[in-house]
Formats: structure tokens, C-alpha cells, sequence
């Protein structure tokens, strides 16, 4: 039997196992790509990893020694070989500022954070939409001024300020929820750490009552991430429908005499669905990682708070891991929209 | 448990056995003796740890002994007795003996952390410190010292935090690869103090538990806990609400805001922080004394303590503080332009002549509003002064490398010994670069003086107590009007308080805070 021209030893793959290993290739070169712009990034900034562990006050020798330990004497291409072949192997290193293994503290703070913004993108969805959606057949009108201004606070107001005004409201003055933090210290260490979600941790423990303080310590923050998160939402979904109202299908479907309602939600809507999930995944990708002033008001201790305080000590391994965790939520998302586009619009299968 | 409820409830106050405190926990890094260096740490392990000397809560002053029942030198003032005081237990049921106090010792120097340099100064080094520190039976250690140094100061750095006695056999049953259970020891507990380590989560709360079989006797308190609060103004709100006993990173504008209010006390005490401006020797400018006392007139001291500060530093111009042994209270410099015009035109800049200089410090309240009152002073003067704000990551390389002109900081001492400060600002032996002594201010300054390090290593050696004291005394005084310095303020220590809180008592120094003495 004679191989065609150009054909390689191996017989051609099926398109199935072709896509895979491209998105498995894409993958890799992605993660590959964020490792080594963090990494590098880390080691050109002026900070100093090994003054960082040791403190302003050490001997040069415990200075030198902890340059030794970190590897900082090294050539920084081995380096990075060093750090990579770690990684791979699930080990970032420990942590300068907590002396825990990276992975540990990513197991701790990433569901605190995770937590936070799918409450928040929960809320954003479910107040955003329907109001982009109002402001859109409305447009004009009163409700849509309303949705607009509601847009601009949203966009607008500094959240670290207006998370501080909520607690003076809701916390100090009307007592209607709890404070800062994600329980009450009598809840503290009642239910284990399964998910380190609170909320799944508890409903699974059939813990009630943590279950109740959790979810009362989590709205006030939500809501604060969920005011940035729905003014996008909304503006972006009202900028959808006027798109879809002006077109042709929707004055035939009028004309048709089809019910407004049926008009709006089951074609216009239907029609808008995969921008929408792209906006809302975009949404709770940048709640992931962008929450810091949020965390740092309420005391939530988060994946934001926790990359934020490691860059500021130089404590480049968890910047890394934490960036990475980052990169492969964003990567997983958009994923995971690509199904939701395929389940929503067949054209897209 | 109580039953699902659609509107969640907020559960105010905090238990009547339980001490709950909101402060910034993000600096602990770490709760090993032998390495904890920081603010929060330190208080933490205070709680943790007996240490063989101490200060006791009903007399901030007096070094007593710790684990140490009593104490006696030689002759010649370089062997140290100590013998033990009987009936300590360790949190895990060990019984303590010399054997622990001696292994603990060893341990801080053999692992050669940032504050092993307080016990190294004895002449003690891995190689030889398993000779000089023993414990030839279960109640006598004996430390032999073979650096010129004043048994006093000795027996003070024995109070640091490296001076904590840990449980041998408990740290050595977690050793790996020989790190004299370093790993293990950075997040557990080996102690014998009134509290134990229950939780820490870093930047997420610390809670302690009572250690029923402390040497003091049982604490009120059952637990305390530490919450990680890093806004202050979330701080005066859960202690205004009465969720959290104590609130202890307040603003100077929230502990105003907080005077009068029903239920809410403030209690102030002063702390061994000093805020600082040196003059960097290797900027030819800066090496001229009219010059010096130029900047050191140009300082409005009494504006801003009483705006910027608002109260929360109080001037202090001397390398020790105010209310330690030793310190020196004189404040002879005053905001007088005049003068400093005059200074700067005999020097030979008129006006400023020109000058051109820069003024690092870091990126937080109150050391960028300091800077800023200095820039427009020299502004006065005709200097063109430039800030620099940087976080400590980037400042303290940048120091220690000698690269900076003029600095704006902070420096507390690291033991109860005016030596601890002594050798930070004045003591500079080896003034080349390559010398590297990096850990004293004189040498990140490139201040050397003869006159300087003698006398302050005059003053280490001296045993006389009423002779030493006199030696700081002087010595400071000089330095306030020739040094590379000017000492400016001494941080004043404040906190909100419940008022149903008693009890809570906090010393001059970063690791003098005591919750067993806390009753509510």
C-alpha cells in the first residue's frame, strides 16, 4: 500500500481527537505563557523576595542565606525551569507571608472568593438582565433613565466607599445584617472544610444555623461586587435588545400579530442569548480577580486580597499560583460559554 | 442548631469568657520564636511563650525572671547561672527543664533567623554555642558569654522574643532533614504560656485557647481571638457595635470620633517606635553639620504632632525612648527658619544654593505627610526636595544598598536594652561597603564616628548600672546635635476599648501585651 503525498506515518486523526489536542495545545501554551510573563514581571519589579521572608532588620548573612534558599543567586532562565518543573507537579512553592504551602492558601482563599462572586453575579443576572431588557423596550422612558443612572452609580461610586456606607447603614445603624468577615465568631470552625464554600459547606452539614450567618455576612459584599456587575449586565443587555428590536424578523413577528411579551422574550431575547452569556462570563471572571477593595472592607479573606498583599511583599510564589488559578478560571469559563453558545444557537454547533 | 430562617440575623457582642480583638493581622508570617520579628507575631508569641527573662504586667520596668527562679554571675561577669523555676508544664503535658531552655537557646542561633543576631552579639555561633549554652543538670543552665558585654544587657536580650523556651522533645519529634523542627514550628504551637495556639489562618483570624496549667494561674479569658480587619474603619464599627473587645489599628479621626461614646474607652500608652529623618553620608552635601542642623531646624516638630499626628507620636529627639531605662527626654530642637536659613547660608548655600535633593519614605499615613511638611520646609529654605513613596518591599533594599539621600522612617528597639538602639544609630565599626552591616542604621547612613562606636560599646560593656545609664544618656545627647540624624517623634500608643473590658495591658515595647490579666 503507497502513503499519499505529504501524508505523515501516522494515520490522519478523527476531527474529534484533532480539536482536542488543539485545545489541549492551546492550553498549555496559554498556562505556559501566563507562568512566564508573572514570573518574569516578578523579577524585574524592584521588590526583593529574600528581603521580603527576612525583614528589613537581618544580618546580610541571613539576607544572603535566604537569597540561597529562594534560588535568587541563580540564573533566572534556571529559575524559571526550576519554578515550572515544580508547578507541573502541582508544587508552587510555600508562601513568604503565611509559611504554608501555596497550594494550602489557594485551597483556603479561592472559595472565599469564589463564593463572593457567584452570589454577586447571581444578583447582577438576576436584577441586570430584566432591567437592560425593561430599559430597552422602554427606551426613553423613565425606567430607562432609571436603569441608566442606576448604571452610571454602578460604574461610578467608588466601591470601597460605598461598601463603608453600607456597613454604617445596614450593619452599624438599622442592625439588619451582620459585619465584616465571612461568620461570627460563634460560628467559627463549626463546620469543616469540604468545599471551603460556606454556604455548601454548611447545607451539606445540615448546619442551619451557619448556614444562616453566612449567608447574612455575604450580602452586603455581594451586593457591593453586584452594583459593578448589573450596571454592566444592564447596559450592555438594553444595548443587545435595541440591537434585536431593530430588526426586520421582529417587526414581521408584530406585524404577525404575536404578543409583545413573546416577541421580547422569545425571540429578541432567544436571539441576543450568546452575547449575553459572553458579558456575564466576562462579568464573573473580572468579580474573580478584581474584588480587592471589596475584600479588604468587609474582611473577606479572598484570592483578590491575597494576590494583592503577595505582590506587595514580593512574595512571588503565591502571586504566581494565585494568577494562575485566576488565568484557568478565565479559561475555563470562556469554555464553558462555547458549550452554553453551542446549547443556545445551533449554528454555532 | 436553630432552624433555616429566610432573614438572616446579626448576632451581636462577644461571649463573656471569650476576648475578641479587630487589628491588621496580615504582617504574621510566621509563630516560630526563633524568627518571629513582627508587630503581630511578637504579641501573639508573648502569649505562647514563657521567655527566660521577662517583664511581668504589674511592672512594665522590672526585668524578672521568666522560667529563670533566680540568677547569679562570676567574678569576671561571663558565666551566667540560671536556675530554673519548678513546676512549669508545656501546653503539651511536657514538663519543662533546663534541657528545653538550653535546646531553645541553641536552636535560635544554629537556625540563624533575622533576630539570632541578638544572641549571636553574646559571641555565640553554631559551631560553639552547644558549649557556651548548657544544662549540666534539670534545674541549672549556664551561659557562658565570651563578647565584652555587660551581664545586664545580657540578662535584658533574654527577655526578647528569641528568649521564648520551646518543648524539646515536642519540636524534635517534627524535625526534618535536620531543621530542628523549623517547618513544623512556623504554624504550631510548642510553648508553655498562658495561652495556646488553637487556629491560625493568615490574614483571617488567630484564635488562642487557655492553658489551664499556666505558671501565673488560670486566665479569665477561655479564648481569644484575633480577627484580621484591615480597614480601620471597619475596626471602630464592629467596636462600636460591640462586636470585637478591642480595636487597635484605629485612625487618630476614629479614636476622636469615638471619645464620649456610650460603652467605648480609649486607652493611650506609649510605644518604643521613633520616627526619624538620616542624611545619607555618601551625599557630600549631607556631610556638613551646619547642614544637618539646618534640616534639623527646618522640622515643624510641635505642627505636626499636633495636626498630622494628632497626637498619636509625641516629640522625642533621643535614639531611646521616652519611659525605658536609659532614655533621654531632652527635645532641644524647635521649627526655627530663621536659624536654618542662617545655617545653610554659613555652609555655603545661600538660599538653598541650588540644592537638589530627594526624600524617601514609604507609601503609607503618617510618613508621606511627614515627607511633605519636610519637602515644603526645604522648600523654605530654598531646597528642592523630591519625595519618593515606596512600599517596604522596595524602601528597605534601596536603603540597605546606601542609595537613598534623605530618609523618612520608622525604627523600634529590638530587646529592652538602650544597647539594642545604641548600636542601630551610633555603632558603625566597618563603614565600607563591602563591610555590609547592614542590619545598623549608621552603616545604611555611611555614619561613622570613632567617638560614636566606642562609647557605644563602652556603654554594652560597662556593668555599673548607674555608670551605664549615665554613658546612654550622654551619648544621646551628643547625637541629637552631631549624628546624621534627626530623631523626631515617639509613636504613641492608642486603642478602643469596651468599657466592660478591664485589665488590658500593653508595655512601651512591640511584645509587651498581655491577655492573661484581662477580665471582662
Amino acid at each position: 500500500m503507497t502513503r499519499k503525498k505529504g501524508a505523515g506515518p501516522f494515520p490522519p486523526l478523527p476531527p474529534f481527537a484533532r480539536n482536542l489536542l488543539r485545545v489541549v495545545f492551546t492550553l498549555a501554551l496559554t498556562f505556559l505563557g501566563l507562568m512566564a510573563v508573572t514570573f518574569f514581571i516578578g523579577r524585574v519589579l524592584p521588590t526583593d523576595p529574600a528581603m521580603a521572608a527576612v525583614g528589613n532588620r537581618a544580618s546580610e548573612a541571613v539576607y544572603q542565606a535566604k537569597r540561597l534558599e529562594l534560588g535568587l543567586d541563580r540564573p533566572i532562565l534556571i529559575q524559571f525551569w526550576l519554578f515550572l518543573t515544580s508547578a507541573l507537579q502541582g508544587d508552587f512553592g510555600k508562601s513568604i507571608m503565611t509559611s504554608k504551602p501555596v497550594i494550602d492558601d489557594l485551597k483556603r482563599f479561592f472559595p472565599a472568593t469564589l463564593e463572593l462572586a457567584t452570589v454577586a453575579t447571581l444578583f447582577g443576572v438576576l436584577f441586570g438582565v430584566p432591567m437592560g431588557v425593561i430599559a430597552a423596550v422602554r427606551q426613553s422612558k423613565l425606567t430607562d433613565h432609571i436603569v441608566r443612572v442606576l448604571g452610571l452609580i454602578g460604574y461610578s461610586v467608588p466601591i470601597f466607599w460605598l461598601g463603608m456606607v453600607s456597613l454604617v447603614v445596614f450593619y452599624a445603624k438599622l442592625d439588619w445584617l451582620p459585619g465584616t468577615g465571612r461568620l461570627d465568631i460563634y460560628y467559627d470552625g463549626i463546620v469543616d472544610h469540604v468545599t471551603g464554600v460556606i454556604l455548601i459547606d454548611s447545607a451539606l452539614a445540615g448546619e442551619w444555623e451557619v448556614f444562616n450567618n453566612a449567608l447574612g455576612h455575604i450580602i452586603l459584599p455581594a451586593a457591593m461586587l453586584a452594583l459593578y456587575s448589573l450596571a454592566y449586565i444592564a447596559r450592555m443587555t438594553r444595548s443587545f435588545m435595541l440591537d434585536q428590536l431593530s430588526q426586520e424578523y421582529v417587526l414581521t413577528a408584530r406585524v404577525k400579530g404575536l404578543p409583545e411579551r413573546t416577541v421580547i422574550w422569545r425571540h429578541a431575547f432567544k436571539n441576543m442569548l450568546v452575547q449575553l452569556i459572553t458579558v456575564i462570563a466576562l462579568s464573573y471572571v473580572n468579580l474573580l480577580e478584581g474584588s480587592v477593595l471589596t475584600e479588604t472592607v468587609f474582611a473577606w479573606p479572598g484570592i483578590g486580597l491575597y494576590i494583592t498583599n503577595s505582590l506587595f511583599n514580593a512574595d512571588m510564589n503565591a502571586v504566581i499560583g494565585g494568577t494562575i488559578v485566576i488565568g484557568a478560571c478565565f479559561i475555563g469559563i470562556n469554555m464553558l460559554s462555547d458549550v452554553l453558545y453551542r446549547l443556545v444557537d445551533p449554528r454555532a454547533r | 442548631m436553630m432552624a433555616f430562617s429566610a432573614a438572616p440575623v446579626a448576632q451581636a457582642g462577644t461571649p463573656k469568657d471569650t476576648f475578641v480583638i479587630a487589628r491588621n493581622i496580615a504582617d504574621i508570617i510566621n509563630l516560630d520564636p526563633a524568627e518571629v520579628f513582627e508587630f503581630s507575631g511578637a504579641e501573639v508569641i508573648t502569649n505562647m511563650y514563657d521567655r527566660v527573662m521577662t517583664f511581668e504586667p504589674d511592672n512594665l520596668t522590672k526585668l524578672v525572671g521568666g522560667t529563670t527562679e533566680s540568677y547569679s554571675f562570676s567574678e569576671d561577669g561571663k558565666t551566667i547561672t540560671l536556675k530554673m523555676r519548678k513546676g512549669i508544664v508545656f501546653h503539651s503535658g511536657n514538663p519543662m527543664t533546663a534541657e528545653d531552655v538550653a535546646f531553645s537557646l541553641q536552636r535560635v542561633v544554629k537556625l540563624k533567623k533575622t533576630p539570632s543576631f541578638i544572641f549571636t552579639q553574646f559571641g555565640w555561633d553554631k559551631d560553639n554555642v552547644d558549649g557556651l549554652v548548657t544544662a549540666p543538670d534539670a534545674d541549672t543552665v549556664v551561659l557562658k558569654i565570651t563578647a565584652d558585654l555587660s551581664p545586664g544587657l545580657v540578662l535584658n536580650a533574654l527577655s526578647a522574643g528569641v528568649g521564648s523556651v520551646v518543648d524539646k522533645k515536642l519540636v524534635l519529634s517534627h524535625e526534618k532533614d535536620g531543621d530542628l523542627g523549623y517547618e513544623w514550628l512556623k504554624t504550631n504551637d510548642a510553648g508553655s504560656g498562658p495561652y495556646m495556639l488553637k487556629t491560625w489562618k493568615a490574614s483571617e483570624l488567630v484564635v488562642l485557647e487557655r492553658h489551664d496549667k499556666d505558671r501565673h494561674g488560670v486566665a479569665a479569658m477561655k479564648r481569644v481571638i484575633i480577627r484580621h480587619v484591615a480597614e480601620a474603619s471597619a475596626q471602630r464599627l464592629l467596636l462600636e457595635k460591640g462586636d470585637v473587645d478591642a480595636s487597635e489599628d484605629l485612625t487618630a479621626d476614629q479614636l476622636k470620633g469615638l471619645e464620649g461614646k456610650e460603652g467605648v474607652e480609649i486607652d493611650t500608652f506609649p510605644q518604643s517606635n521613633l520616627m526619624y529623618l538620616a542624611m545619607n553620608q555618601d551625599v557630600k552635601v549631607l556631610t556638613d553639620p551646619k547642614v544637618q542642623d539646618a534640616l534639623r531646624y527646618a522640622i515643624d516638630y510641635s505642627g505636626l504632632s499636633e495636626s498630622v499626628l494628632q497626637g498619636s507620636y509625641k516629640i522625642h529627639q533621643a535614639f531611646w525612648p521616652s519611659g525605658m531605662w536609659a532614655s533621654y527626654d531632652e527635645n532641644p530642637y524647635s521649627m526655627n527658619m530663621d536659624k536654618a536659613k542662617a545655617l545653610l547660608a554659613e555652609a555655603g548655600y545661600k538660599d538653598g544654593g541650588g540644592l537638589k535633593l530627594t526624600i524617601d519614605t514609604l507609601n503609607k499615613s503618617p510618613f508621606k505627610e511627614v515627607a511633605q511638611s519636610v519637602q515644603s520646609s526645604l522648600k523654605q529654605l530654598g531646597i528642592d526636595a523630591e519625595i519618593i513613596l515606596s512600599d517596604g518591599a522596595t524602601l528597605w533594599p534601596k536603603y540597605r544598598a546606601r542609595k537613598h539621600q534623605l530618609i523618612i522612617a520608622r525604627w523600634g528597639p529590638d530587646y529592652s536594652d538602650p544597647h539594642s538602639n545604641a548600636d542601630a544609630f551610633a555603632h558603625n565599626p566597618d563603614n565600607r561597603m563591602e563591610a555590609k552591616l547592614t542590619g545598623k542604621l549608621s552603616w545604611r547612613n555611611a555614619w561613622a564616628k570613632d567617638w560614636a562606636t566606642k562609647e557605644a560599646e563602652a556603654a554594652a560593656k560597662e556593668t555599673d548600672l548607674v555608670k551605664r545609664e549615665a554613658m546612654y544618656k550622654e551619648l544621646q545627647k551628643k547625637m541629637q546635635s552631631d549624628s546624621c540624624y534627626a530623631i523626631m517623634f515617639q509613636l504613641v500608643g492608642k486603642i478602643g476599648r469596651r468599657a466592660n473590658v478591664k485589665n488590658y495591658v500593653r508595655g512601651v515595647t512591640f511584645d509587651q501585651v498581655y491577655f492573661r490579666t484581662v477580665t471582662k
